[in-house]
């Protein structure tokens, strides 16, 4: 059958550590996200200056993303890969930051660098320039993880031909907790692609 | 293929609560910008279409209490409410609900809200207006920058074709807040004036605040006059900047072809095209160059942000509201705030309203994070097809 589709792979960030496929890639002490990031950024040689600029949530998609798309054999000048992503905080953890410059009329300070990272699919931006993803994507708020969204929504994507292959998950961001689950679907891989196995991808770890 | 329709719908906006008011409003050249000065939401002088707090809870108070309800969930419940009476169609499990904006509730936020920060959650903005009306699903909640309004009806034709739902209603909103606003003034985007998309003297963008709503359904029964058929429909990222379109044009170009295969058209078919056109330098530049490279240059264009300014979330779905009135009127409405071409392609701007019969159209947005959406809609003969998803 056609409408077949499988999961190749997936990875977990979440407690200080990055997971692929289930198996532990990178573990870190820090309790912060900034240090654990950046130190996690180290270890996988992303050499990606643009990361340094991102706020919380793109860095944390950025890297769920680029541990999974660097094993792909990716073309350099163009892909077709369409971005599904979900979360419950949406870009929250940045729109307190720009909140708190305009709060107070005496030290109101709005900066664009911080601005433009108050919409959740700014994440999916980053990836597609890293990647030249020029595909669809979509970033949907659920209050928690919503298996059978994503996989109806990736399986319309597949089936009629709107993507050749979807990355889809969960990334979210709120006040210094964090998680990541990302899978890629497309027409190689072992994991059928459904929801009961999308939602024991998640809880694997 | 399953045929998806956009069928009722409604706009709440400065120019009026109801499409066919607002529309008219559009057909007489009445924006519904003003200047706006010595406000709270912003220390400089700017322009804004806005609709005011009061009129909203007065307007609500004869539906429900609107001291529940925050100003945006207000507009968004006037505005469905006129939506789903319109359907008559019962709320049951094959129904769903797909609210679409960028910043929802964020005046939550700000010291000396009313309501509990948990309400900034977009998920409790879904809840709210599910629980109002009784929805038997979740609902969903699609946030894609400047896309997500008229990315929404792909989402929707999508879960139809999935047979997930036979109907979804989509509601659409954002609020003109002072987060909003001081975002785009540190852009240095924003024009003082009433803006002027395509035209050589543009100098940014005005903001405005609108919910608009309409029911996408594989029905074919009881649609009304102004309802279209979704033909095709594509969403291509840029893979280029997060804050600045490309210089080539090339998600949007990319998301145009792959709207016409999918529709089975020539760019020649078209009638009509109602363009995002921001009235930014860069913005209005980069479609210019996507429509020639379509060779789409000949075709009637219009921007409508020159009635409503940028409302976000809401203006894909506004501007294809008033495509869908435009067809049916076979009307071309002018692109309020040109006159002189400053583009470095040839478009053809619509200067004055021009009746010509109208058939097919295409809608275009883009938006932060380099993404790009174009669907296509054509008008439908008076005569209902018969559908296999009927009943």
């Amino acid at each position: 059958m056609i409408d077949k589709f499988h999961i190749k792979s997936y990875c977990h960030i979440k407690n200080q550590t990055i997971s692929v496929n289930g198996n532990a890639l990178f573990c870190d002490e820090s309790e912060d996200f900034s240090t654990f990031i950046k130190n996690a950024y180290k270890f996988l040689k992303t050499d990606y200056s643009k990361f340094f600029k991102m706020d919380n949530l793109s860095k944390l998609a950025f890297l769920a993303a680029d541990v999974l798309l660097k094993s792909e054999n990716l073309n350099e000048d163009e892909n077709d890969i369409a971005l599904i992503f979900s979360n419950r905080a949406s870009s929250l953890d940045t729109d307190r930051k720009h909140q708190a410059a305009i709060e107070n009329d005496a030290e109101y300070f709005p900066s664009p660098a911080v601005f433009v990272y108050t919409l959740p699919n700014i994440c999916l931006g980053e990836i597609s320039i890293k990647h030249k993803l020029y595909s669809e994507n979509s970033f949907f708020i659920f209050d928690r993880f919503n298996a059978e969204h994503l996989q109806l929504y990736a399986n319309s994507l597949l089936r009629s031909g709107k993507a050749e292959k979807a990355l889809c998950g969960w990334v979210d961001f709120d006040e210094n907790s964090y998680s990541a689950f990302l899978y890629l679907v497309g027409k190689e891989g072992e994991i059928e692609h459904k929801t009961e196995e999308i939602t024991r991808l998640y809880n694997i770890l | 293929m399953i045929k998806t329709f956009l069928s009722h719908n409604n706009i709440f906006s400065s120019l009026g609560f109801e499409s066919e008011t607002v529309v008219e409003k559009i057909s007489k050249g009445i924006s519904g910008l003003e200047k706006q000065e010595n406000s709270p939401l912003l220390p400089e002088q700017f322009c804004a279409s806005m609709i005011s707090s009061e009129v909203v809870k007065s307007e609500f108070n004869k539906i429900g209490d609107s001291s529940q309800f925050t100003k945006l969930e207000q507009m968004m419940i006037l505005s469905l409410k006129k939506v789903i009476d319109a359907s008559k169609i019962p709320l049951n499990e094959k129904v769903g609900l797909l609210i679409s904006t960028t910043k929802g509730n964020i005046d939550v936020l700000e010291k000396g809200s009313n309501f509990p920060e948990n309400r900034v959650y977009l998920s409790e903005l879904g809840k709210t207006i599910q629980t109002f009306f009784g929805f038997k699903n979740e609902a969903i909640v699609l946030s894609n920058a400047c896309i997500s309004g008229i990315l929404a009806i792909s989402v929707a034709k999508r879960f139809i074709s999935e047979k997930k739902y036979n109907h979804v209603f989509i509601t659409s909103g954002d609020l003109l807040s002072k987060f909003i606003l001081s975002g785009f003034n540190s852009f240095q985007a924003l024009s003082a004036e009433p803006c002027k998309p395509y035209d050589e003297k543009r100098v940014g963008i005005n903001l405005g605040e609108v919910a608009a709503s309409i029911l996408v359904t594989a029905s074919a029964k009881n649609l009304p006059k102004e309802a279209v058929a979704i033909l095709g429909d594509a969403t291509c990222n840029d893979a280029n900047h997060i804050s600045g379109p490309s210089r080539t044009g090339e998600g949007l170009f990319r998301s145009v072809k792959a709207a016409l295969k999918e529709a089975n058209l020539e760019a020649s078919q078209l009638d009509y095209i109602s363009a995002h056109g921001t009235a930014t330098s860069f913005n209005d530049e980069m479609e210019a160059i996507a429509f020639s490279r379509l060779e789409m240059e000949h075709i009637p264009l219009n921007s409508l942000k020159g009635f409503f300014g940028h409302t976000l979330g809401a203006s894909g779905l506004l501007e294809t509201i008033v495509g869908m009135y435009s067809l049916e009127k076979n009307t071309l409405f002018i692109s309020k705030g040109f006159s002189d071409l400053g583009v470095s392609k040839n478009m053809n701007i619509i200067t004055t309203n021009t009746p010509k019969i109208l058939t097919t159209f295409l809608k275009t947005a883009s938006g932060f994070g380099g993404c790009n959406t174009a669907v296509i809609f054509q008008k439908i003969n008076n005569k209902p097809t018969i559908n296999a998803n009927d009943y």
